[in-house]
C-alpha cells in the first residue's frame, strides 16, 4: 500500500502534447477539408499515405483507447447485435459499437472533437489479421468511400524476395488509386523523406525498448504500452523522432542514476500477447507489489521496423511490413521468443491468451511448454482479452500471478 | 520451536472457510469448516475462534497465522498469505513426500499442481474464467435435479452404467440432462455421468503424470471422483486425508516453516 507503481516519465508531457496536436490536426482537416483523411491499420502503408499528404487516423489506436477507458465492454454488445460476433476482434467490435452509439474516448480526452474524423479512404494491411479488412469494409459501406489495401502472406518462415516483391507490387498498385483520391501525384522524394523519418523513429523506439535489458530495468511493459503511441501513429514525422530522443535521454539518465522502474526488482518477466487494456493499472500495481518488473514484450516491439530504407522506399516498406512476428511461422516465433528471453535476462514469461485475438495469442500451439523445457523457466498463461473484459476473471488472474511469483521465488531459493 | 506453540492456517474459499491448527510438530490439533457466506472477515474469525475453543485455546495462543484462498487478503489476524496453490501443494507433499501431481477440485476453481520430490512446484494450472467441472457445476446441476449434495456419491455408486455428458458446461449440461431423462435414463446413471464430467474436465486441463493426490471439498464428499479418475489415468489416485482441509492445513504448515525461518 502506498508503493509507487508508475514512476512518472517526465517526457510523457511532451508526448501528450504531440498526440493531442495530432488529433486536433485530424479534426481540423476533417472540418475544413484542408487535407484528405485516410484510415490506416497499425502496420499499413502509413509512410505512403503521409508522403501523399493524407492525414492518417489509426482505428486500432482508437480500439486501444476504448479498451483503456473500459468503454469497450459496454460498446461490444452493440456491434454483436448487428452481426459482429463476440468471438472476433474486440477492437473491431468495440470500435463499431463506438461508431453506432456515437460515443468515443477521443471526445473525452480532447474536448471539442466529437470522435474519429470522417475518412476519404480506408487502407488496410492484413498482416495483422483478416479482421482489419472486415472492420474497414464496414466503414467503407457506411461512408461510401474506397477500401483498398495489402494482402499479406501468413505463416512466413524466411522472408524471401518473392514475398517482398509481392507486397512491394501491391503497395505500388495503391499509388494511382491514392493519387486519384488525393488529387495529386506522389512525390517520390517526399516518400523517401518520410520513410527515412520512420526509420529514425523506429531505431529510437527500439533503443528505448532495449534499455529494459538493463538490470534493474528503468522501463516497464506498462510504460511501453503508453510510450508506443508516437511510434504507431506519428511514425514518418519529425516530432516522433524528436520525442523519442527526449525519452531515450531520460531513460539513459535513469540507468546512470541507478533508478529502477520497480524498486527492489526481484523478478524480470516478459509479456507475450496483447495488453489487457482495461486492466493495465491493476496489473502494473500487482506486479509492483510483488517486486516484479514486466519489462519487455512482443507487442511493444511490433513497431520496430529495421528494414526501412529511405533509398528503397517501396521494397523496404514491403519487407518491414512482412517481417513482423504476427506474420511469421511457429519456428520463427520460437526463436524470436528465445532471443528475447536471453536479451532481457528473463525469469519467466506471461502469455496472454486473448479470447478474441488468436493471431496474438501465441500460447495455443504448445509454445509455453516448449520454451519452459528449453530454458527451464516456468511459464504462465493468463486468459483474458485486449478489450472484452467479459472474458477476464480478475480474481483468477490475480491468484495465477501471485502463485506464479511464489513459484519463481521457490525456484530461486533452490 | 518449542512444542507448545500453536500455528493456524486459514483457507477462505469461494464456498467454504476452513481453519486448521497445528502444533510445532505439524500435528493437526483442531479444525473448523463452515460456509464462507458474504463476509470473509467474519467467517474467518468465527472459524478460527471455534477451532481454538474446541481445544481450550484462544487467539493469544497462536504463534503465527497464514491465510490462503479467495479471501486471503481479508484476514486481519493473519501475519502472512500464500495462494491456494502453494498451500495445497504443501499439504499434499506432507503426506506424500515424493514427486506427485496434486489435483484440487474446489467450489469455484480446479487446480493441477506438479510437485517435485523436494516439494517445490514445477508447474501449475488453474481453470479459466469458466467454473465448468468444479464444485459449482455439481452443486448447480444437483439443485436442478433436486438431489441433496450429500447423496451424490451414494447415488452414483448405484449406477449400472454411466451416462456420458457431451459438455462440462453447467448450463448446457442442465439441458442435456432433460434429454437423457426423456430418453429413459435413471438418476444414478446420470449422476455418475456428472462426476465423470468433472473427471474429464480435470484431464483436459493438464497431463496427470505419476501418482495423483486429490484435495478439496468436492472429493472429500464424493470419493467416487477419485475412483473414476483412477480408472481414466491408470495409475494410483489418492485422496488426501482431510481433503477439504488441505488448503488450511498447508497454510498452517507454511506458518510453522516461515516462523522457523524467521527465528
Amino acid at each position: 500500500v502506498g508503493k509507487q507503481t508508475f514512476k512518472k516519465i517526465q517526457a510523457s508531457n511532451q508526448m501528450k502534447e504531440i498526440m493531442e496536436a495530432h488529433f486536433r490536426e485530424l479534426d481540423a482537416a476533417a472540418k475544413t477539408k484542408s487535407h484528405k483523411i485516410a484510415w490506416c491499420t497499425s502496420v499499413g502503408p502509413a509512410e505512403l499515405l503521409k508522403a501523399m499528404g493524407f492525414q492518417v487516423f489509426f482505428p486500432e489506436n482508437h480500439g486501444a483507447m476504448l479498451g483503456a477507458t473500459r468503454m469497450a465492454t459496454d460498446l461490444i454488445p452493440v456491434a454483436n447485435a448487428v452481426g459482429y460476433s463476440p468471438d472476433i476482434c474486440s477492437y473491431l467490435t468495440s470500435d463499431i459499437g463506438s461508431y453506432l452509439k456515437g460515443d468515443s474516448p477521443i471526445s473525452k480526452a480532447y474536448p471539442g472533437i466529437s470522435g474519429p474524423p470522417r475518412p476519404d479512404v480506408l487502407v488496410f494491411n492484413t498482416n495483422q489479421c483478416r479482421d482489419v479488412q472486415d472492420w474497414f469494409n464496414f466503414y467503407g459501406r457506411e461512408f461510401n468511400v474506397p477500401v483498398i489495401g495489402l494482402q499479406t502472406h501468413r505463416g512466413v518462415g524466411a522472408v524471401t524476395k518473392a514475398h517482398v516483391d509481392s507486397i512491394s507490387a501491391q503497395i505500388q498498385a495503391l499509388v494511382p488509386k491514392l493519387e486519384e483520391i488525393a488529387g495529386k501525384k506522389l512525390d517520390y522524394d517526399e516518400l523517401k523523406r518520410v520513410v527515412g523519418l520512420s526509420r529514425q523513429c523506429t531505431d529510437l523506439w527500439k533503443e528505448v525498448l532495449q534499455i529494459a535489458s538493463h538490470k534493474p530495468s528503468p522501463l516497464t511493459f506498462f510504460d511501453g504500452t503508453i510510450q508506443m503511441g508516437p511510434a504507431v501513429i506519428l511514425r514518418g514525422e519529425q516530432r516522433a523522432v524528436d520525442y523519442y530522443k527526449v525519452l531515450l535521454a531520460e531513460l539513459k539518465q535513469r540507468t546512470q542514476n541507478g533508478v529502477a522502474a520497480i524498486d527492489n526488482e526481484k523478478f524480470r518477466l516478459y509479456w507475450e500477447g496483447m495488453p489487457i487494456w482495461g486492466k493495465l493499472r491493476e496489473l502494473s500495481t500487482q506486479f509492483a507489489e510483488l517486486d516484479t518488473c514486466v519489462l519487455a514484450s512482443t507487442y511493444c516491439s511490433s513497431w520496430v521496423f529495421p528494414a526501412l530504407e529511405a533509398e528503397e522506399p517501396f521494397d523496404s516498406m514491403a519487407r518491414a511490413y512482412i517481417e513482423l512476428l504476427i506474420v511469421r511461422d511457429e519456428d520463427y516465433k520460437e526463436q524470436y521468443f528465445s532471443d528475447q528471453i536471453e536479451r532481457y535476462k528473463i525469469d519467466g514469461v506471461i502469455f496472454h491468451d486473448a479470447k478474441t485475438c488468436p493471431n496474438n495469442s501465441n500460447n495455443r500451439y504448445g509454445m509455453p511448454e516448449r520454451l519452459a523445457k528449453k530454458f527451464d523457466i516456468p511459464m504462465l498463461v493468463i486468459h483474458g482479452d485486449l478489450n472484452d473484459l467479459r472474458c477476464y476473471s480478475e480474481e483468477q488472474a490475480r491468484t495465477n500471478i501471485e502463485a506464479y511469483i511464489e513459484q519463481l521465488a521457490e525456484k530461486t531459493s533452490r | 520451536v518449542s512444542q507448545d506453540l500453536i500455528f493456524g492456517g486459514i483457507d477462505i474459499g469461494a464456498s467454504a472457510t476452513k481453519v486448521a491448527l497445528v502444533d510445532s510438530k505439524c500435528r493437526l490439533i483442531a479444525s473448523d469448516i463452515r460456509k464462507t457466506g458474504v463476509s470473509f472477515e467474519s467467517s474467518a474469525q468465527e472459524a478460527m475462534d471455534t477451532a481454538l475453543a474446541s481445544c481450550g485455546l484462544n487467539r493469544q495462543d497462536l504463534k503465527r497465522v497464514l491465510a490462503s484462498g479467495y479471501g486471503r487478503h481479508n484476514v486481519a489476524f493473519a501475519q502472512d498469505t500464500r495462494t491456494e496453490i502453494a498451500c495445497h501443494a504443501r499439504a499434499a507433499h506432507y503426506y506424500f513426500p515424493h514427486q506427485i501431481t496434486v489435483v484440487d477440485v474446489g467450489g469455484q476453481d480446479n487446480k493441477i499442481i506438479h510437485v517435485n520430490a523436494q516439494g517445490r512446484r514445477d508447474s501449475f494450472k488453474m481453470n479459466r474464467k469458466c467454473a465448468a467441472g468444479t464444485g459449482a457445476f455439481l452443486e448447480e446441476v444437483a439443485q436442478r435435479m433436486d438431489i441433496p449434495l450429500d447423496q451424490i456419491d451414494s447415488l452414483a455408486r448405484q449406477a449400472s452404467h454411466t451416462v456420458h455428458m457431451g459438455s462440462f458446461c453447467t448450463v448446457f449440461t442442465k439441458t442435456e440432462i432433460l434429454a437423457h431423462m426423456r430418453a429413459g435414463e435413471k438418476v444414478p446413471e446420470i449422476v455418475a455421468g456428472l462426476i465423470e464430467s468433472v473427471v474429464k474436465r480435470i484431464m483436459e486441463m493438464d497431463s496427470l503424470a505419476g501418482e495423483v493426490v486429490i484435495t478439496g471439498g468436492v472429493v472429500a464428499h464424493n470419493p467416487m471422483l477419485a475412483e473414476m479418475l483412477a480408472r481414466h489415468v491408470n495409475h494410483p489416485v489418492h485422496i488426501l486425508p482431510n481433503a477439504q482441509l488441505a488448503g488450511a492445513f498447508g497454510a498452517a504448515l507454511l506458518a510453522v516453516e516461515t516462523f522457523s525461518e524467521s527465528i
